[in-house]
């Protein structure tokens, strides 16, 4: 029988002990002794959270796959573990063979949101290996961060010996070979991290040099050793038969976030939202074949168990064949019992009519994302929903018997007005006025509508990397027009609104758009004691405050500093498919409050058309 | 047609709450292509209840599960079927089908066996004789008073009812983790209206030997689980028939 890393003692008194023994249903079991590599896959959050990540579903499924590879898995130890793990001085241990990730021979950390590095600096100290790449030994996992805040891998360099930039299906395996290559060869640790900055995707910090200029801004990166590419560019998957999909994928004892099988049914998004981060990193959209998407979805219900299905993309509506991939689910699954949860698809009478079929219309709520409350505004972000598409949508909701609506908006969207932050609860209201409109007899009581704004952080490789964000008192402002402005509506009772804490946001913006020098105050703010900000019950501004004021960082330079056109940019030397000039176009285009036409209707010429694929070549033999 | 399923829980799994085991059956039923039936509504569940909802760190070799299905395989089939899905430390042990008028475990359970063993050294245990006899004097009390606190209240009970047997035994689990381990035996009342855990005993025989208990210091392991028929302490197993051929 398997020995835990944790004892009873421990397992029995900290929340959730199937956090930290492993052994779920398809989870992977091999004997370490009959494979060359050794590989750790961690997501630096809650395993609830993390279990939930397709991603690592991805990674863990292909990895395994290779008989000289085991791949196991890591988690946050929520913080009643932590304490005990350091005052016991336990190191960090993986979940299946409950061995310390410092035995591995690779630490993988997916990086999905700014607010986990304090995270990722805890699994480094919880598993003994030093912060810094640069005061690791010999003995050390090579630690290799990835997901999209690699984008921008700057303000966390320090804590990386590599990152992988792009799709994981691509690199990985000669990666692996490159490794065991080196290995065999005895190669020194700085030998094989220099013969892994050739390959392509590979960033290897250490091994670039950055110098500035006297207000701070970067005057050059440089590569300090010959042979590895000044440029990196993304990897990615354009045979999408190719995208990987977890077969039998890791199914927890409790509850995860998500708890249900996820079918990815495309890559990449046509929309070109310009404050989106993902729609400009993935491009371009890549729709899987829907065939090869019904036959997975069996299999992954068959191999799991799952009584619930959902799609996953940036935009299920703009996938070709939602319909027929949809009413297959439902003709197969719906009778066994099986939940299907659909993505929030644009509102139209196609997704009602599938709505209604799969759910209970009076507790469900309909949701849209303009996004910005006047038209204005949406221009500029280049959100193509206009105000008739909701009042249309909600309409025929109403009449088929929903009364749930959900909102979601952001404020300090650039160029932002009174009006426009205005426009948001004028929008909810004719909403509502749309509402009561139907008959008293025909309707069912009240309307329910919940307005949520979250804060504007302006992103890496997005049209709005430019700008400045707001302040946070700016934030708060915009946040009090719009809770005034709903308090003097006529429908307020039918309406409730949410808004967001500034301080994470503006951490938030600090860390997206930071550079190395980040790096300290992040090791400071550890030391501070910060841990899950991603948690509101953890986040601690003032202990952030310090930690910027105590290594002399300047929070306004990476927030609120109008950046010029040609600046060099922390994260200039990545190639992410989507050019410089496209985004500055995009960016000209948004001050001008002009709409770009999507993928499909038209090539805006953004560069990754160079990849020959996806939406680029449709019906373009 | 209704199924009791008898399963163990051993190692890890026993860090798996009641809930969360449900919900792992649930999926494992699918999994192994059980034929289950569902309630009917618009949130359709697998109609499924247990007998005695274990305790978290308590492994068991006496677990129940009633199900109802539309069809079957045989037993051995089943049997087969589930284990083949199950993960390590959970184990099918019975598959059988109930009359169709038979109640629900639930409402049955009376009696439970347990054994109760010391993690580490435990100077009880130093002479088993001597812990025989003292164990003799504890149940020749007239009455075992012991306080029993709730969420809510505290109240008096006195258990000597409810042991029907506490003696000193060996114990010897189906998964290798411990072989002729000098264990408690304790065979107590279980059920929805009095449910005497064996801790609760060991604890007041230690109240009464002047001895320290730690709960921590021992793992409990459910050995079987009875229900009360014309008299008799049965297992609930006993209550099913073995399924030849799929029906």
């Amino acid at each position: 029988m398997r020995k835990l890393a944790l004892s009873d003692d421990i397992l029995l008194k900290v929340d959730k002990p199937a956090r930290y023994i492993g052994n779920e249903v398809n989870s992977v079991k091999k004997n370490p002794a009959d494979v060359d590599i050794r590989f750790c896959m961690c997501f630096p959050d809650v395993y609830e959270i993390g279990m939930s990540h397709l991603g690592i579903q991805i990674l863990y499924d292909m990895f395994n796959k290779r008989p000289d590879v085991y791949c196991e898995r890591v988690y946050s130890p929520w913080p009643d573990l932590s304490v005990i793990m350091k005052e016991k001085k336990i190191p960090l241990f993986a979940l299946e063979t409950q061995d310390p990730i410092r035995d591995f021979d690779f630490l993988g950390i997916t990086i999905q949101y700014e607010m986990c590095y304090t995270n990722i600096i805890q699994v480094l100290d919880l598993s003994g290996i030093p912060l810094l790449a640069t005061e690791r030994t010999e003995e050390d996992p090579l630690v290799i961060g990835g997901g999209p805040c690699t984008y921008n891998p700057e303000p966390i360099a320090d804590f990386f010996d590599l990152f992988y930039i792009g799709e994981g299906e691509v690199v990985y395996d000669d990666l692996f070979d490159l490794y065991k290559e080196c290995k065999k060869n005895g190669l020194s640790r700085h030998e094989i991290l220099v013969k892994m900055a050739a390959l392509p995707g590979i960033y290897v910090p250490q091994l670039y040099d950055v110098t500035y200029n006297e207000d701070g801004t970067i005057a050059s990166f440089t590569p300090n050793v010959e042979g590895i590419p000044s440029r990196i560019e993304k990897a990615i998957v354009m045979d999408t038969s190719k995208i990987g999909y977890p077969a039998h994928p890791v199914v927890p004892f409790i509850k995860a976030t998500q708890d249900r099988v996820v079918l990815e049914i495309q890559r990449g998004c046509i929309r070109g939202c310009r404050f989106c981060q993902a729609g400009m990193l993935y491009r371009p959209t890549r729709p899987r074949d829907v065939n090869e998407l019904k036959a997975m979805a069996d299999e992954m219900l068959k191999s799991t168990g799952y009584d619930e299905i959902s799609l996953s993309s940036l935009s299920s509506s703009d996938y070709p064949d939602l319909k027929e991939l949809i009413e297959f689910l439902i003709e197969n699954y719906e009778k066994k019992g099986v939940n299907i949860s659909l993505p929030s698809l644009r509102i139209d009478a196609f997704s009602l009519d599938i709505m209604s079929k799969v759910q209970d219309i009076r507790k469900s709520s309909l949701t849209f994302a303009p996004e910005a409350g006047s038209q204005r505004m949406r221009n500029v972000i280049n959100k193509g929903l206009t105000e008739e598409n909701i009042l249309e949508g909600a309409g025929m909701a109403f009449e088929g018997g929903w009364q749930k609506v959900k909102l979601y908006f952001m404020l300090g969207l650039p160029t932002e007005t009174e009006e426009d932050i205005k426009g948001i609860p004028e929008l909810a209201e004719k909403i509502a006025r749309r509402y009561y409109e139907i008959p008293k007899d025909q309707r069912n009581g009240k309307c329910n509508i919940t307005i949520s704004t979250s804060f504007f952080v302006p992103k890496p490789f997005t049209p709005f990397q430019w700008v400045p964000m707001c302040t946070r008192e700016q934030f708060l402002e915009r946040a009090k027009l719009v809770n005034d402005t709903v308090k003097e509506q006529l429908n307020k009772k039918s309406m409730k609104y949410n808004w967001h804490h500034a301080d994470v946001t503006i951490l938030e913006g600090i860390l997206a758009r930071g550079d190395r020098k980040i790096a300290k105050a992040l090791l400071r703010a550890y030391e501070l004691g910060c841990v899950f900000d991603a948690w509101d019950e953890y986040f601690d501004v003032e202990k952030w405050n310090r930690a910027f004021r105590d290594t002399g960082i300047d929070e306004d330079f990476y927030t609120v500093r109008p950046r010029e056109k040609d600046e060099i940019f922390p994260w200039d030397f990545l190639d992410c498919g989507v050019s410089r000039e496209f985004l500055y176009r995009e960016y000209e285009r948004a001050q001008q409050e002009t709409v770009t036409p999507n993928c499909r209707m038209a090539c805006s010429g953004c560069g990754a058309l160079k990849y020959k694929g996806g939406v680029c070549v449709e019906n373009k033999n | 047609m209704k199924i009791r399923i008898k399963f163990s829980k051993h190692g890890c799994m026993k860090f798996i709450g009641h809930l969360d085991i449900m919900r792992y059956f649930q999926k494992a039923n699918i999994r192994a292509g059980i034929d289950i039936a569902y309630s009917e509504g618009f949130n359709p569940h697998q109609v499924m209840s247990f007998a005695a909802p274990l305790g978290v760190g308590i492994t068991s070799d006496g677990e129940y599960m009633d199900i109802r299905v539309n069809s079957t395989r045989s037993t051995a089939d089943s049997i087969k079927a589930l284990n083949d899905v199950m993960v390590d430390g959970m184990e099918i042990l019975e598959y059988k089908k109930l009359p169709d008028d038979s109640k629900k475990s639930m409402s049955v359970v009376a009696l439970a066996d347990y054994y109760m063993y010391p993690k580490d050294e435990d100077e009880m245990f130093t002479d088993i004789t001597v812990l025989s006899n003292k164990i003799a004097k504890f149940m020749a009390q007239p009455t075992i008073l012991v306080t029993k606190k709730t969420k809510k209240s505290e109240k008096e009970v006195d258990l000597k009812p409810h042991i029907h047997a506490f003696n000193v035994d060996f114990y010897n689990s189906r998964q290798e983790e411990c072989l002729n381990q000098c264990a408690y035996f304790l065979s107590v009342t279980t059920g929805s209206e009095v449910n005497i855990r064996p801790e609760l005993v060991v604890s007041a025989f230690y109240d009464f030997c002047n001895a320290e208990f730690k709960e921590e210091a021992f793992q409990i392991h459910r050995q079987e689980v009875y229900a009360l028929e014309n008299d008799k302490y049965i297992p609930l197993g006993s209550m099913g028939e073995n399924i030849e051929a799929a029906e």
